[in-house]
């Protein structure tokens, strides 16, 4: 039984909705304006985060020293090698996902699979890089010691080379037990002891001569201050409070405790964004496998998530290269 | 409806598709070069108070961001009123949004930086 339709004789004509403004689908258009919405929260993030590197422009971590891991290459310094891996795979990803469009273009249902399969599996790769570079960041490398006025001291040798608080420091026999919920108030608890207390990180100090402190500002050369070993010394003892292993919301072992939050923040919001573009991706890739877009005779879906992948991937590129590059 | 039978005649850009990826990929290697190597001529000199290797390093990412929005998402076959739409109000808003920004941290810094009062303490 056919419902009853009201003809108004307008059908295909402007008033009737046969218009397209812009010359563009509903649905694209619409995908188009969020990603210029979308675009402008990012650049807020980044804007801000630009906002908070000219306040600090002299004592900002350098992205160099604190991204210099790569996979099964320990303890060498290879300063952004990865995220260039990182971003060489979400451009490639890119590329199959605009292959996949293309041959959408063609109606050839098995390549468009093939190709939103791969650009599945490259978002994937790149989430899991994501979750190795945070594990990195919050796990530290070297450690470092917290001043009063809230700034870091670095540990480095005669030939500026980072030392490690572990390399020096012997932690002495605890002096308290970590308050949890089960042995103490049971409504309150507090976050990980340090390894070590500042005294022993002082006398150990101490006892290596060829140790130094580097400070957060930096000098003109663009490479972080160097104290003398008696600046070092006098610097420790009168303003170490605490110690600082790896990197949280509050602080970091690499610097201003702004620089984590916006690391956290950006990437994290970024990397939210390759997760719910592999999630409808891979709605995506199973749709064209039970040829849901050859029976509706074209394959503008694909490209509607296209535009998305592909703004996830521009992004990037901004991230790429006001976090790890200026 | 004329939009999707239009694109069934469509041919194929797969040699274009994969010369973009080529410049996106050599315009990325030469970022990275550039960003370990850090030649002294680049780093040492200003240009409107910025070193001349962040200009490089923006320039090409805007080159990139360019070829991505172009070839990869296909402004280039959006008529020009969608294409404008978009460009021009993210042009306009997000570089009011990075001067105004920009300014007010080197604002702040020079207060800290010239103030009596020690924030470092």
């Amino acid at each position: 039984m056919e419902a009853t339709v009201i003809r108004t004789g307008t059908e295909g004509k402007t008033w009737g909705g046969g218009n397209e403004p812009l010359r563009a689908s509903y649905g694209k258009m619409m995908m188009w304006f969020f990603i210029v919405s979308d675009a402008l929260t990012f650049s807020g993030f980044l804007a801000a985060y630009g906002f908070s590197r000219f306040k600090f422009i002299d004592s900002w971590p350098i992205a160099d020293e604190v991204f210099n891991h790569f996979p099964f290459l320990h303890g060498v310094d290879a300063p952004m090698y990865y995220v260039a891996l990182m971003t060489f795979i979400l451009i490639f990803s890119s590329v199959t996902m605009v292959l996949a469009v293309d041959a959408g273009h063609q109606m050839k249902q098995s390549k468009v699979a093939f190709y939103m399969f791969l650009t599945v599996i490259g978002g994937i790769i790149f989430l899991g890089s994501q979750a190795w570079e945070w594990k990195n960041f919050i796990q530290g490398e070297y450690g470092a010691v917290t001043t009063q006025g809230g700034n870091i001291l670095q540990f480095v040798n005669e030939d500026g080379k980072r030392v490690a608080l572990a390399d020096f420091t012997t932690a002495g026999p605890a002096t308290r037990v970590q308050h949890e919920r089960s042995n103490g108030l049971w409504f309150t608890d507090e976050p990980d002891l340090p390894t070590y207390t500042v005294q022993e990180v002082i006398s150990g100090f101490e006892a290596n001569p060829n140790l130094y402190v580097r400070t957060q500002t930096i000098n003109e050369e663009g490479e972080k201050t160097i104290l003398s070993r008696q600046e070092s010394q006098r610097k420790l003892e009168q303003e170490a409070v605490g110690i600082v292993e790896g990197a949280n919301l509050t602080q970091n072992e690499y610097g201003v405790p702004l620089f984590a939050d916006f690391f956290f923040f950006i990437t994290g919001f970024h990397g939210f964004h390759v997760f719910t573009g592999v999630m409808i991706n891979i709605i995506i890739f199973f749709n064209v496998l039970i040829g849901t877009y050859e029976r509706r005779g074209h394959y503008e879906m694909v490209e509607k998530v296209g535009l998305y992948w592909h703004f996830v991937d521009l992004v990037w590129v901004f991230v790429f290269t006001f976090f790890y590059l200026v | 409806m004329a939009h999707s039978s239009s694109h069934t005649t469509h041919e194929s850009n797969t040699k274009k598709i994969w010369i973009v990826f080529l410049i996106l990929s050599v315009v990325t290697l030469v970022e990275v070069i550039l960003g370990i190597l850090k030649p002294d001529i680049l780093v040492n000199y200003n240009f409107l108070s910025m070193k001349w290797l962040n200009w490089i390093f923006i320039i090409l990412t805007i080159y990139k961001a360019y070829l991505i929005a172009w070839a990869f998402m296909h402004l280039d076959h959006e008529s020009k009123g969608l294409r404008r739409s978009i460009v021009w109000t993210s042009v306009f808003l997000i570089g009011y949004l990075m001067f105004i920004l920009l300014i007010e941290g080197d604002y702040i810094y020079e207060v800290y930086k010239n103030n009596r009062v020690a924030w470092d303490f």
